[in-house]
């Protein structure tokens, strides 16, 4: 057991473990905003899933009364939104947040302060949208929002209005957080970690942050198009003055199809990390599973017109794409078929956490094949705007992603909070998701494919899709108990969870390495790495005999070349002592104040959560500009004039806020000096 | 379960916040990740206005004149380019004076001794310097936004002046916020002076002013010279 010196702790009053309300206003340390993003993407996974039952309620019989198109319309606009942008990126950012800085061995995140400033704006950014349903004027524009459509001549209300201006807010956040990541992944990595050691998990979030730098911009292009037509009268998308009416599709795709990947790849990189600790062996060609998510991500700028065969591009474009999109394939393949070999020969553990791995390796597919499917222009021209493929994307989506980050949930909630969810609770979370979704998804094959089209609020009888809908509603409401028993199991679990300890499933990555929860400063001394699997190397050299090594943490990359591996072979179980001590890697157990252990961390500090509330009213405030619109063409000019008076209040209130909390913020050192 | 004893006088790189991978600065990596997703922003502006070059159905247009058939009102080729190019030269004389400002910084502790060295090695003056002539630059853009809308052409007008004001609009934006940067680091320079360990400050808000500075060199030439 780790022993220490007795120093006299001259603990900062700040630093001696904070709790309470403004101690999570004020954090800037990344478990902590990471833990709050994971409870806040998970509050806002259950509103999208409501909005789901709704949709669903509505379809399981054929004409429905449960809601009026008007509302129906605001129903899947908002599913689309919230699952999107306000569920499944922020428990993708809750694990970039938590894992990205213990898995490469670092105390914090490159700029913590600007990490607590994407939560602020994240979690603003969302109430702000979600606001609009106490107006009863929620976006209705589908989560693409296609101009011109969307432009004030064919949607004057303010719907359109909050979702241009609620996603401009939600893109803000993720940007600074994907600057942050890509500098910590950089640049922050301990001794020994080159980026051939990294985690399949920290190496997915690598590029998906490359992938959100580089798409976000483009859509907030041309969301600044759509506001300005709608707020100011510009002609971007107007086709009376010459606009090209396919211009927004093609700048929001050149965005969505990189989202897509946004949406998957993180999945795919905790379910590389998880299998591997639930199966007891490495993962299976660790450098073609890196090359092939870098490959997607690639590729995955090039596909964007797929989602717009139905437009007539003509044979040559609509050729490209169909053979760009069947490429990505390839590389999607090569991590399905790693997947099953990291099984194959395993020692397999049937925990919550692996059997929702296997589902993502299991449904994903089924999602993928349907993308082939349409992926040949012909095909898609049957299929695009049914049902069809509305089960292709939640194959994708909630087979997909949501079974990664639900088995990231489990593996890792320990690690959080130092209790164990319960497997008895977790193992019937699993089976009615697997089933429901499923029972849900798959009859959409059918009624897709027998014409049934989206986005419609209720049909007649008789045309063969009502007992597939019927099936697809019965299958909805079972994912939802299955989701009150994930809801059910980490309450119960935060109450009376059994204590995990460092390490509960033989992990072999270092975030393991220390106590669960992690002390504030992570690690108390910075561990040098010798391999992709540091802790399998002390604790099991066994398992990566076959994996190279180095003895000592250097920056020499270790590949193995036609057979033959360049390095150090690992010397076998019999010369483990020694390497270990050679490794300088160690494991530690006990948590002390950062002061006994010398270590100087972050002033805690609400300033990035006022920048966020500055900005967020700053880029809110045109509402009033629309509402002045309404009052002047009304002929109520007195309206009009306390309309824009609002309007000025609030953007000159929230830039004069945004600006001073931002200086106040950048002239305050990180650190308060202890000296 | 191997352990190694931990004490706190026995705490290796405990807090070393200049150690990195790189040996580069966090904020220098931070900048040009930054400065990629912008290249991607500004992209976007000018495929948009390179699409919509020439589908206007009514003008005034940027290279051909234009009679408005209601009123028989005849307007010429709007865009000033002998203007202009003098603006881009005073941007580009900017970026010339954001180098001597980072150079001075860098060499803030190597003794003057004639009145040339003093001046190059002047931190304030090229600061204040780069800030002006980006000041300028604006004053040339805001005479410009407000000649054409004298002339007939708004942001409503067509699809060129969307994109036309667009466009450049986000440009002088750009421009702004790196005025108030310098401005912010010159107020910085006079209160406490700026040396050498400020020079990473320094060197991200050139790295900015110098892209900004490109990103006009492309629009000059795709929106201003090429007819």
């Amino acid at each position: 057991m780790a022993t220490i010196a007795a120093t006299p702790a001259h603990a900062h009053e700040s630093h001696a473990h904070p709790t309470g309300f403004m101690s999570w206003m004020s954090t800037v340390d990344h478990k902590r905003i990471g833990t709050l993003y994971l409870f806040t993407a998970l509050f806002f996974f259950l509103l999208g899933g409501l909005e789901a039952e709704i949709i669903r309620m509505q379809l399981q019989g054929p004409n429905g009364t449960l809601v009026s198109a008007e509302t129906y319309n605001q129903l899947f606009t908002m599913h689309g939104t919230t699952m999107i942008f306000l569920a499944i990126m922020p428990l993708s950012a809750a694990f970039f947040n938590y894992l990205i800085p213990l898995q490469i061995g670092a105390r914090d995140v490159a700029f913590p302060r600007l990490n607590a400033f994407s939560y602020w704006v994240y979690v603003l950014g969302g109430i702000f949208i979600n606001l609009s349903w106490l107006l009863h004027a929620a976006p209705d524009g589908g989560w693409f929002g296609y101009a011109p459509l969307t432009t004030r001549a064919y949607s004057p209300g303010m719907n359109i209005d909050f979702w241009v201006l609620g996603l401009q807010i939600l893109g803000v956040s993720s940007l600074a957080a994907g600057f942050n990541f890509i500098t910590t992944i950089i640049n922050m990595r301990a001794p020994g970690m080159n980026l051939m050691r990294m985690p399949m998990f920290t190496w997915a979030a690598f590029v998906v942050q490359f992938l959100i730098v580089l798409a976000f911009p483009v859509i907030t292009i041309a969301l600044v198009f759509l506001m300005f037509d709608r707020f100011f009268g510009t002609n971007f998308y107007t086709t009376a003055a010459g606009a090209d009416p396919l211009l927004w599709q093609h700048l929001f795709w050149i965005f969505g199809h990189p989202e897509v990947y946004i949406l998957i790849l993180p999945a795919f990189g905790l379910v590389s990390d998880v299998l591997p600790a639930h199966t007891r062996k490495p993962i299976f060609g660790y450098p073609v599973m890196v090359f092939s998510l870098i490959l997607i991500a690639f590729l995955g700028f090039g596909v964007w017109a797929h989602h717009m065969f139905a437009v007539g591009m003509g044979p040559i474009a609509d050729t490209v794409f169909g053979l760009t999109t069947m490429l990505i394939a390839i590389p999607t393949g090569v991590k399905i078929f790693n997947w099953i070999a990291t099984m194959h020969g395993g020692s397999i553990r049937f925990t919550t956490a692996c059997l929702f791995c296997i589902a993502l390796v299991a449904f994903f597919t089924i999602g993928g094949l349907s993308g082939v499917m349409h992926a040949s222009p012909p095909a898609d021209l049957q299929q695009t705007d049914t049902y069809f493929i509305v089960a292709h994307f939640h194959y994708v989506l909630f087979g997909g992603s949501m079974m990664g980050l639900f088995a990231g949930v489990y593996h890792y909630f320990p690690k959080i909070t130092g209790r164990l969810l319960s497997e008895r609770i977790g193992k019937w979370h699993f089976w009615l998701t697997a089933i429901g979704m499923n029972l849900t998804f798959f009859p959409m094959h059918m009624s897709g494919l027998l014409g049934m089209p989206r986005r419609i609020y209720r049909y007649d009888a008789g045309q063969g899709w009502d007992g597939f809908n019927l099936a697809s509603s019965i299958g909805a409401y079972i994912l939802a108990v299955g989701t009150l028993f994930l809801v059910w199991n980490i309450i119960k679990s935060l109450r009376s969870g059994t204590r995990a300890g460092n390490d509960p499933w033989g992990s072999p990555t270092l975030e393991w390495a220390i106590p669960s929860p992690p002390p504030e400063y992570n690690f108390a001394r910075i561990p040098t790495v010798t391999s992709r699997y540091p802790l399998w190397d002390m604790k099991q050299p066994a398992l990566t005999s076959e994996v190279p090594h180095s003895h000592r943490g250097d920056k020499e990359m270790e590949v193995a070349v036609g057979g033959k591996t360049v390095g150090h072979p690992h010397p076998g179980p019999a010369a483990q002592s020694t390497r270990v001590s050679e490794s300088e890697m160690h494991i530690e157990t006990e948590t002390y104040t950062p002061a006994q252990v010398g270590i100087v961390l972050p002033d805690p500090t609400v300033k990035p959560f006022f920048v966020a509330l500055g900005m967020v009213i700053m880029l809110g405030s045109p509402l009033f500009m629309h509402e002045a619109q309404i009052r002047e063409i009304a002929g109520n000019a007195a309206g009009h004039r306390t309309a824009m008076t609002m309007f000025w209040i609030f953007v000159l209130g929230g830039a004069a806020l945004m600006v001073g909390s931002l200086y106040n913020w950048l002239l305050t050192p990180l650190e308060s000096d202890h000296h | 379960m191997t352990s190694v004893p931990l004490t706190a006088g026995h705490v290796p790189d405990a807090h070393d916040p200049h150690a990195t991978s790189t040996g580069l600065d966090n904020k220098k990596i931070a900048i040009w990740a930054f400065i990629g997703s912008e290249c991607m922003l500004f992209a976007s502006l000018i495929s948009t206005y390179l699409i919509y070059k020439g589908r206007s159905k009514v003008g005034p247009f940027p290279h051909e004149t234009w009679t408005d058939p209601s009123t028989g009102h005849k307007f010429g080729a709007i865009l000033n380019i002998p203007v202009t190019s003098a603006s881009t030269f005073v941007l580009l004389m900017s970026s010339l004076a954001m180098v001597l400002a980072l150079a001075a910084v860098q060499n803030k502790n190597i003794p003057k001794r004639t009145t040339s060295e003093r001046i190059l090695g002047s931190s304030q003056l090229w600061l204040l310097a780069t800030a002006a002539l980006g000041i300028t630059f604006l004053g040339f853009q805001a005479y410009e936004f407000t000649s054409f809308v004298h002339e007939g052409l708004s942001i409503r007008t067509n699809l060129f002046g969307s994109s036309f004001f667009t466009l450049t609009g986000f440009h002088g934006a750009h421009v702004t916020a790196g005025v108030i940067w310098l401005l912010t680091l010159f107020a910085i320079d006079r209160k406490r002076g700026l040396g050498p360990r400020d020079e990473v400050n320094v060197d991200i808000a050139a790295l900015y002013w110098h892209f900004v500075d490109v990103v006009w060199i492309a629009i000059f030439t795709l929106v201003y010279l090429i007819k």
